[in-house]
C-alpha cells in the first residue's frame, strides 16, 4: 500500500524537477528572509538567482546545529511568531536546545509525511497506534500522533514512561502497532515477561522504531521477543521530527527519505565535499517545503550511503541505508573508529546475551580503554567461573576480530544497566569528564 | 549407615547467585534470606577480579530462590552431592583417589560446617554425578540425602 500514490511514485525526471524547483524557492525565501542565511550566501559570494540545477546545491554553505545554538532561540526562522502555530525544541544535553517552529502548513505536510510513513511501515485505517514517543517539546510523540490521525488509525497518546501502565494498556487496549525507540520495545518486553505475561501474544503487528541507531542483530532480536515487524524510522527535529525517511515492510532494507520534501547529499565529513552516489558519508539535508524554518545543507552528523537501486515496493523515493551511527556517537578509541552499534552486533549475535549493554572509555596512562558491560541473564550465568569467563572471552575475541581493538568485558548484575524509556544511553566516556 | 538410595534423593539442591565485586552485595544476599527465615546450612564463593558466584546450600531452597529473584539476583538451581568424608589424615584423599581412577572430575568443592555421624561432610560437584554415586556408595562411602543435608 502506498498513501500517496502520486508523489510517492514520481518518476526520476519528475522528482529532479520538482526538488529543484523547490529548491530555487527556499534558497530565495531563506536570503530573503533570515538574515543569518543572507550573511553565509554573501560571505560565500553566491545568489539565489545562481542555483540553475541541483548540483548547483553544493555551491551553497553547509548549515550546522551550532548556526541554531548561535541563533536560539527565533533566529533562524523564516517567518513572523504570528505564523507559527507550534514550537518543539530538542533535548539540549549540552548547552541551549535547538528550537524549531512549524507553520500550520508545515504541520500539514508533516502530518502526511508520517501518514506515509506509517502506511510504508505497514500500518491501515483500523490499525491501533500505540504511541510510547515522549509527547512535549520532543518531537517523536505529537509527530507521530498527527501522521497517525491523518492516516485515520486509533491513536492511543500513551507517551513515554509508566513501563507496567503501557503493557496492560497494550494488552486490553489490543494495541496492533507501537511507535517507541527499539531499546524500549526490548525493555517493554522485559517488563512483560516479570509480570507473567508474554508479548508475543499481544495482538502487536508492527514496531515503528526510531530516535536512536540499532543494529540489524537488535532487529532480529526484537522481531523475535515481541513477535513483530521491526520497522527503522528516522527523523530529526531540526528538519521535521520522524517521518524524515522509513524503511518499507516490503523490503526492510533501506529508508525511502521523502525526496519532495526533503534533498539528501553524502559528503565527507571531515572535508566537506560531495561524496559520488552510493558512498558512505555524512547526511546532509536540506528542506525543500518548510516553511516555519527552512535549512540550507544542514549536516546531520548521521552516518549512511544513498541506495539509489529502485525498491521492490513501488516507491521511487531513494533509500538511504540504516544508520551506522551518528558522527557525535563515534568514539574513538586508540584511533580506531567505534561506532556503538558494532559492538552492539556483537552482543547480539552471541546466543543468551542480553541486550543491555554499556561502554564504558576511559584513558589510563595515555591509553584509551574500554570497558564493555554486559548483563549476566538465567540463560547464560552459571555455577562454574569458567563457563562464564568463556563468555567474556568470547565477546572480547569477537570484539577484537570486529574492530581489531581490545576491550575489557565485565559481567554486571541483572537490571544494573540503566534502563531507558527514551533514548537508551550506551556510552560513558570519562574521557571527556 | 549407607542406605542404596537411587541416585535422585541422594542429590542436594544448591543454589548459585552471580555477584559483582561490589561492596555490600554479600550482605544484600545473606539480608534478603534472613529476614525471609532461610537459615545458611554451607556456603562457598569463587570469586574473580570483577564477580563472583556464591553457592549456597540452605534449609529452604525453594523460598531462598524466590525471594533472590524477587531482588533481581540471577540464581541458578544445582544439584550437588554430599558425601560423608572419614575425618582423619587421608580421609578426603581416599575419595579423590578413587574418583580419579574412575575418571570423575570434581568440578569444585567444599566443606561443609557440621559433622554427621563420625564423618565430615563435603559438598562435590561432579561432571558425572549418577557415576559418582555409584562408585562412592559401591566402595563404602556414605552419601547424604538431600534432606539429611538440609536439617543436618
Amino acid at each position: 500500500m502506498i498513501w500517496n500514490d502520486e508523489f510517492e511514485t514520481l518518476p526520476r525526471e519528475a522528482i529532479e524537477s520538482l526538488q529543484l524547483k523547490r529548491l530555487q524557492n527556499v534558497v530565495n525565501r531563506v536570503y530573503n528572509m533570515v538574515p543569518f542565511y543572507r550573511q553565509k550566501f554573501d560571505a560565500a559570494g553566491i545568489k539565489p538567482a545562481q542555483i540553475k540545477s541541483l548540483v548547483d546545491l553544493a555551491r551553497l554553505p553547509f548549515t550546522l546545529k551550532q548556526d541554531m545554538r548561535d541563533n536560539y532561540p527565533y533566529g533562524l526562522f523564516a517567518v513572523p511568531l504570528t505564523q507559527i502555530v507550534r514550537i518543539h525544541a530538542s533535548s539540549g544535553t549540552t548547552g541551549k536546545p535547538t528550537v524549531v517552529g512549524y507553520t500550520r502548513r508545515d504541520i500539514d505536510a508533516w502530518s502526511e509525511l508520517m501518514a506515509r510513513s506509517f502506511v510504508a511501515a505497514g500500518a491501515h485505517q483500523g490499525d491501533v497506534i500505540h504511541n510510547a514517543y515522549g509527547y512535549g517539546l520532543f518531537t517523536g510523540g505529537l509527530g507521530a500522533h498527527y501522521g497517525a490521525e491523518t492516516l485515520g488509525a486509533s491513536v492511543i497518546p500513551m507517551s513515554g514512561g509508566n513501563t507496567k501502565k503501557q503493557i496492560m494498556i497494550m494488552q486490553d487496549f489490543g494495541s496492533t502497532v507501537i511507535t517507541c525507540t527499539p531499546s524500549y520495545s526490548l525493555y517493554l518486553a522485559e517488563v512483560a515477561r516479570e509480570e507473567g505475561l508474554d508479548v508475543r501474544n499481544f495482538k502487536l503487528r508492527i514496531g515503528i522504531l526510531g530516535a536512536e541507531p540499532w543494529s540489524e542483530s537488535m532487529r532480529r532480536e526484537i522481531e523475535e521477543k515481541l513477535n513483530i515487524k521491526a520497522i527503522d524510522i528516522y527523523g530529526l527535529s531540526e528538519i521535521l521530527g520522524p517521518g524524515v525517511a522509513i524503511e518499507c515492510i516490503e523490503a526492510q532494507n533501506g529508508l525511502h527519505i521523502w525526496e519532495d520534501h526533503f534533498l539528501p547529499e553524502i559528503i565527507n565529513p571531515e572535508t566537506g565535499e560531495v561524496l559520488p552516489l552510493g558512498e558512505k558519508g555524512e547526511l546532509v539535508i536540506t528542506t525543500l517545503t518548510k516553511e516555519g524554518i527552512p535549512l540550507v545543507r544542514y549536516r546531520t552528523r548521521d552516518i549512511t550511503r544513498i541506495i539509489p537501486q529502485p525498491c521492490i515496493c513501488g516507491r521511487t523515493h531513494v533509500r538511504i541505508e540504516r544508520m551506522s551511527g551518528r558522527s557525535d556517537d563515534m568514539l574513538i578509541i586508540r584511533g580506531v573508529n567505534v561506532f556503538p552499534s558494532q559492538i552492539e552486533s556483537v552482543l547480539f549475535n552471541i546466543e543468551g546475551v542480553e541486550p543491555h549493554y554499556q561502554l564504558i572509555v576511559d584513558r589510563e596512562e595515555n591509553l584509551d580503554t574500554l570497558e564493555v558491560q554486559v548483563e549476566v541473564n538465567e540463560e547464560t550465568f552459571s555455577d562454574e567461573v569458567k563457563v562464564l569467563q568463556d563468555l567474556s572471552e568470547k565477546i572480547r575475541k569477537e570484539i577484537k576480530d570486529l574492530l581489531g581493538i581490545t576491550c575489557k568485558v565485565r559481567l554486571v548484575e541483572p537490571k544494573s544497566i540503566t534502563r531507558s524509556e527514551g533514548k537508551a544511553k550506551r556510552v560513558i566516556d570519562k574521557r571527556k569528564q | 549407615m549407607t542406605e542404596f538410595l537411587t541416585g535422585g534423593a541422594m542429590k542436594v539442591e544448591q543454589i548459585s547467585i552471580f555477584i559483582e565485586n561490589q561492596s555490600g552485595r554479600l550482605a544484600d544476599v545473606t539480608r534478603a534470606l534472613g529476614e525471609a527465615g532461610v537459615n545458611i546450612r554451607a556456603l562457598s564463593l569463587a570469586d574473580t577480579s570483577d564477580f563472583g558466584i556464591l553457592r549456597l546450600i540452605v534449609d529452604k531452597t525453594d523460598l531462598a530462590n524466590k525471594v533472590l529473584r524477587e531482588r533481581s539476583f540471577t540464581v541458578h538451581k544445582t544439584e550437588v552431592i554430599a558425601v560423608g568424608v572419614p575425618d582423619r589424615p587421608l580421609g578426603l584423599n581416599s575419595i579423590l583417589e578413587l574418583l580419579d581412577k574412575w575418571k570423575v572430575n570434581v568440578e569444585y568443592m567444599y566443606a561443609f560446617p557440621e559433622h554427621y555421624s563420625e564423618n565430615a561432610i563435603m559438598i562435590f560437584r561432579f561432571d558425572n554425578p549418577d557415576e559418582a554415586i555409584r562408585i562412592l556408595l559401591e566402595n563404602g562411602f556414605s552419601v547424604l540425602r538431600g534432606e539429611d543435608v538440609y536439617s543436618v
